[in-house]
């Protein structure tokens, strides 16, 4: 029984299994090497697997909030594009975070099981944008420094890590060049959209400091040569955020320039401690929608 | 009874792309592996991207294609590392893209050590339009229909058209 084409055999083909792209998954790291590195805390990399992957998913939903919102049908697709991106490296990293922490959960138990407090990513990822200005300054500063930690994450001793990572940096890069363009065109074009793009630039100056406050997970790890440190990450996010806002006229963002909304650096605040604005109560709201509604439905 | 890895690999290596069906999965270049795990076929794959929607699709048409040449159970394996380039395209998958009208990918930008430069200029300068073979070419969107493609216009015919992203 052969097809021509798989869209012939997923139409042709009664296997419920099989009825539209996306369904039917099997574990993401189906024959992946589970085995933790040599001396690896399990309940330690489970925790750093579950930031990083929260970070994708809660910023992926936030993208995809903006499809039917956005100013023209290319930039849907391209946010579209970023998201599904960032939702691929969440599955991955939940999936990994479930096998290494020992519980062996899987991702949708991950994604659609955990409350709000439960969480681990970053303010920046979970914050509503105001407008697309807003959207494109939270976008790159989120891929800058999502592609510089992915960019160190390659040498982790974590095969699985550095896996993710080495094709994370790809696609990163283009998330990257792409907000930094936006940037650059709404900051040179009228004032209005020079106007949008200055108050986005303000809006997440005060989330920035958390990206490279380290929690004890990520001190530890880092050490074990399993992670970078997120404070090693600083130099290079601050310098590619002055290449780009140089040539625009705008001030580089001055994290903790008298920001009421920044979150405490400390032992116990902070997204990666599962403190969380009220953003993220509504977007959870959303996101796990289904699966409270039809708790264990599968599809 | 050993197994026929050739046949074997050459069956799955036939199998289409869920999303781009005028290339199989050798062209595309994410076959990886074909082994044998006593008399069943295990078969190793990788995705073009993480968020590849496809994958599931083509693992499953990998088995079904295997099982119908007489190879049954066999297993598909997804391995992520080292990350498809668009540099394994084979040059007859090249072929096959321009024929279709989109334009195969360049040469993938080389992993040099060190931060990942940033682009600050849209579009690569090398892309030639598959309908008139004219240089002149811009890009008009840097995402496009699926995740491995992008969007460009030819400037001398006016045309639009898809061309795969180099990674």
């Amino acid at each position: 029984m052969g097809f021509d084409t798989a869209y012939r055999a997923i139409a042709e083909d009664s296997d419920d299994q099989r009825w539209a792209f996306g369904t039917g998954f099997t574990g993401p790291l189906a024959g992946v090497d589970q085995a933790l590195p040599d001396g690896a805390d399990g309940l330690e990399l489970g925790a750093y697997c579950l930031m990083l992957g929260d970070d994708a998913l809660v910023m992926s939903h936030r993208l995809q909030q903006w499809l039917a919102r956005a100013p023209e049908l290319e930039e849907e697709t391209a946010l579209a594009n970023i998201a599904l991106d960032l939702l691929g490296q969440a599955r991955l990293l939940l999936t990994r975070a479930g096998q290494a922490d020992g519980t062996g959960r899987d991702e949708d138990d991950l994604a659609f099981g955990r409350a709000g407090g439960e969480f681990r990513n970053v303010w920046l990822a979970e914050v509503a944008d105001a407008d697309f200005g807003g959207l494109i300054a939270r976008l790159l500063v989120f891929s800058t420094w999502r592609l510089a930690l992915l960019d160190g994450l390659r040498a982790s001793r974590d095969p699985v890590l550095a896996a993710i990572a080495a094709k994370g940096v790809k696609e990163l890069t283009y998330h990257r060049d792409y907000a930094a363009q936006w940037l650059l065109r709404l900051a040179g074009g009228t004032d209005y959209s020079r106007a949008r793009i200055v108050a986005g630039l303000a809006a997440v100056t005060p989330l920035i400091n958390e990206l490279f406050t380290p929690t004890d997970t990520e001190l530890g790890l880092s050490a074990a040569g399993l992670a970078p440190s997120p404070a090693s990450l600083r130099a290079e996010v601050t310098a590619v955020l002055a290449h780009v806002l140089y040539p625009a006229s705008l001030t580089p963002p001055q994290p903790g320039a008298g920001a009421p909304a920044e979150p405490v650096a400390g032992p116990s605040s902070g997204g990666r401690h599962g403190v969380h604005t009220a953003a993220m109560a509504e977007l959870l709201d959303e996101l796990q929608s289904v699966a409270r509604a039809y708790p264990g439905a599968t599809w | 009874m050993s197994v026929d890895l050739a046949r074997a690999r050459e069956l799955a290596g036939s199998v289409p792309d869920p999303e781009l069906p005028m290339l199989t999965l050798d062209d595309l270049g994410i076959l990886r592996d074909v082994t044998a795990a006593g008399t069943r076929v295990v078969v190793s794959i990788t995705p073009t991207y993480m968020g590849c929607p496809a994958l599931a699709e083509m693992g499953a048409d990998v088995a079904r294609r295997l099982a119908a040449g007489g190879f049954a159970g066999a297993e598909v394996r997804v391995v992520i590392a080292p990350p498809w380039s668009s540099d394994w395209i084979t040059a007859a998958g090249r072929r096959k893209l321009a024929a279709a009208g989109i334009a195969p990918p360049g040469r993938a930008p080389r992993a040099a050590a060190g931060p990942v430069p940033l682009t600050l200029t849209a579009g690569r300068t090398d892309v030639t339009c598959p309908a008139c073979g004219s240089a002149d070419t811009v890009l008009s969107a840097a995402f496009g229909a699926t995740a491995c493609r992008d969007l460009y216009r030819c400037r001398a015919c006016r045309e639009p058209f898809d061309h795969v992203k180099e990674i």
